[in-house]
């Protein structure tokens, strides 16, 4: 990509930044909270204090330890332990990886699916439409949460297997919008004029149709991120997502949940609130990008 | 009206004719029922008698053909952990499951909507700016961690309501209804709320979308000219404006609100559907688990058939769609 093409772009970002968040204090403090988040997660393994799956590091001598209290290893753990004495701190930031790597992974792959879906369904047409579209109206009509139950009580668990779970959670929507706003993309004269010039069709799809009708799922994205970081957490914290060994922060909450009862709190409440952290930013700066581009709301006068 | 029902009831069929193949194949896939229900000391004739008893040596087609004839004659097989048939263990805990959802159904729209209206009307005072911002939270906590949060305030620091349990209950045309009894509505307290409170937040801002919509209609400024009591205009125009997405959405949300009650029923050990699949799935109780998805998946058809027959009764242009 030639040096004026970036900068164009980033010129373009900067524009677009600066006016969904400027006099927006709110939503810029999800963003930079939302950022926050990602770099401790992808950072996880060199500023947190334990590797908590290290066995040899972990002493059961210091479990169920309440905040501030002082480890065996002369180290102090912030914001407890828990039973067998991993470091609270340690565990959530290797959780928030974890939690965050499913949700980015099953979005980014389902939007992708979806929009392909969606973009193929508009370009088609016929017995092609039918059957995405029958299969849209399919998924939509079915609680995501429960769809994914359905999917893990009849596959089993896993990791990969919670990641295809939100992937079919997320695709149907994507290609619902996707289709509609290419049909009123495909009425304009630059389609036309592509399929005169011969264009294969993949290519008009590819080249003008994509870029052209994907704004209204890049609108959603954020939304759809919250909702599979959320999904996941609820699973897991059910027992039917990650396995015990890739702890996510619903199975942190779920391990807490037991010693909760008995006055315990650290364990579940503070992955829970690093999960309602999560999710609220991330909820913020949606809120504000989908004000951003709706008309309805800009406003009057 | 007729042939378009008849065409929806059509394409339910289809649509559930899917879903029971989709659920068959499921089961088809996960594994091997005979390595599930052998004993260790089977040896291979045994494992191959079995199969034959379970019918599994039979070509697919007829698998599926006797799969879905046993479930169209109401025969959904027997437990594995409670011995007891699975129809009948679904529909002793189905009360359970709909009256708290129905609580807390009632608690979203008599909260939701005039909060909405009010910060539809007013949209940039400060209170309707802290509503919009309570929802954003409520839709960011997760139910489970929303339920964990009411057990540790009312029951565990305040000691107010039970964490667990039903109560007490009383039978009203032979079924045990909890909402009949003091005891019982102590202990539906915490979980409805935790139900209603993602209702709450969704019926806002339905309504504050829809009351912000309808405001700036001729028909508002026509009535406000005629010097209609604000009141008045509230109950005569506006409400029963909004009042259509939301009844539409309500009822398809009756779906939403069951399925999950599987979360907040885990959670507060809510003895209903919900907390039935769960135990099931984790003590791999395969024939509740199917039951579970194939009734789910009918009612979810049924709802959507109700709800396209309701639309187009609603709206004449639907009708005569091709």
């Amino acid at each position: 990509m030639p040096m004026s093409t970036i900068k164009r772009m980033s010129n373009i970002l900067w524009h677009q930044y600066k006016t969904i968040f400027a006099h927006y204090p709110l939503a810029l403090m999800g963003l930079v909270g939302v950022g926050l988040f990602i770099l401790v997660a992808l950072l996880a393994p060199w500023i947190a204090p334990q590797n908590p799956y290290d066995l040899m590091t972990l002493d059961i001598m210091d479990g169920l330890l309440p905040p501030m209290s002082k480890l065996g290893t002369g180290t102090t753990a912030w914001l407890g332990t828990d039973a067998v004495g991993r470091d609270i701190l340690s565990t959530v930031m290797y959780g928030l990886r974890i939690s965050l790597f499913v949700a980015f992974s099953a979005v980014i792959v389902g939007t992708i699916l979806g929009v392909l879906l969606g973009l193929l369904a508009a370009l088609k047409g016929g017995w092609i439409e039918t059957i995405i579209m029958r299969a849209v109206d399919l998924k939509v009509s079915f609680p995501g949460i429960l769809l994914a139950l359905m999917l893990l009580a009849m596959f089993g668990t896993g990791v990969d297997k919670v990641i295809y779970a939100l992937i079919i959670g997320t695709w149907a929507s994507k290609a619902r919008l996707t289709r509609s706003s290419a049909l009123s993309e495909m009425q304009k004269e630059y389609i036309d004029a592509a399929r005169l010039a011969g264009l294969a069709n993949w290519r008009i799809m590819l080249r003008f149709l994509l870029p052209n009708s994907i704004a209204p799922v890049l609108v959603m994205l954020p939304m759809s991120l919250s909702g599979a970081i959320g999904a996941e957490a609820t699973l897991s914290f059910l027992g039917v997502g990650v396995p015990i060994t890739e702890p996510s922060l619903g199975l942190l909450i779920a391990n807490g949940n037991d010693y909760l009862l008995s006055g315990k709190w650290w364990i579940s409440i503070v992955p829970g609130l690093v999960l309602v952290a999560l999710v609220l930013c991330i909820n913020v700066v949606a809120d504000r990008i989908r004000e951003h581009n709706n008309p309805f709301l800009q406003p009057r006068g | 009206m007729l042939i378009y029902i008849a065409k929806r009831m059509w394409q339910s069929l289809i649509l559930a004719f899917i879903m029971s193949l989709i659920v068959f194949m499921g089961m088809f896939v996960v594994g091997d029922p005979v390595e599930m229900l052998a004993d260790e000391d089977f040896t291979e004739q045994d494992k191959i008698d079995l199969a034959i008893e379970l019918g599994l040596d039979k070509p697919l087609y007829e698998q599926y053909f006797t799969f879905a004839g046993n479930i169209l004659q109401g025969d959904f097989g027997v437990s594995y952990v409670h011995n007891r048939p699975v129809l009948e263990l679904i529909i002793e805990r189905l009360p359970a499951t709909l009256e708290i959802a129905l609580l807390a159904m009632f608690i979203g729209l008599s909260i939701g909507i005039p909060m909405g209206i009010y910060s539809g009307i007013k949209s940039s005072s400060k209170p309707s700016r802290l509503i919009s911002f309570l929802t954003t939270v409520g839709y960011s906590i997760p139910n489970f961690w929303q339920a964990l949060l009411l057990i540790l305030v009312f029951a565990v620091f305040l000691k107010w309501l039970p964490a667990s349990g039903r109560g007490d209950t009383n039978p009203l045309f032979g079924i045990e209804w909890s909402l009949l009894s003091i005891d019982g509505l102590r202990h539906m307290a915490l979980p409805a709320i935790n139900l209603a409170i993602y209702k709450i937040c969704m019926q806002t801002r339905l309504a504050k979308s829809g009351t912000q919509e309808v405001l700036y209609q001729e028909y508002m400024t026509f009535a406000r000219a005629k010097g209609i009591s604000k009141q008045r205009i509230i109950r005569r125009h506006l409400l029963r404006n909004i009042l259509i997405p939301i009844v539409t959405i309500t009822g398809l949300e009756v779906g939403g609100l069951i399925a999950f009650s599987t979360v907040t029923e885990t959670v507060f050990a809510w003895p209903g559907i919900g907390k039935l699949l769960l135990d099931s799935i984790h003590m791999v109780d395969r024939p509740v688990v199917v039951a579970y998805l194939i009734l789910i998946t009918l009612m979810f058809v049924f709802i959507n058939f109700v709800v396209d027959v309701l639309y187009a009764i609603l709206d004449p242009r639907i009708r005569y769609q091709k």
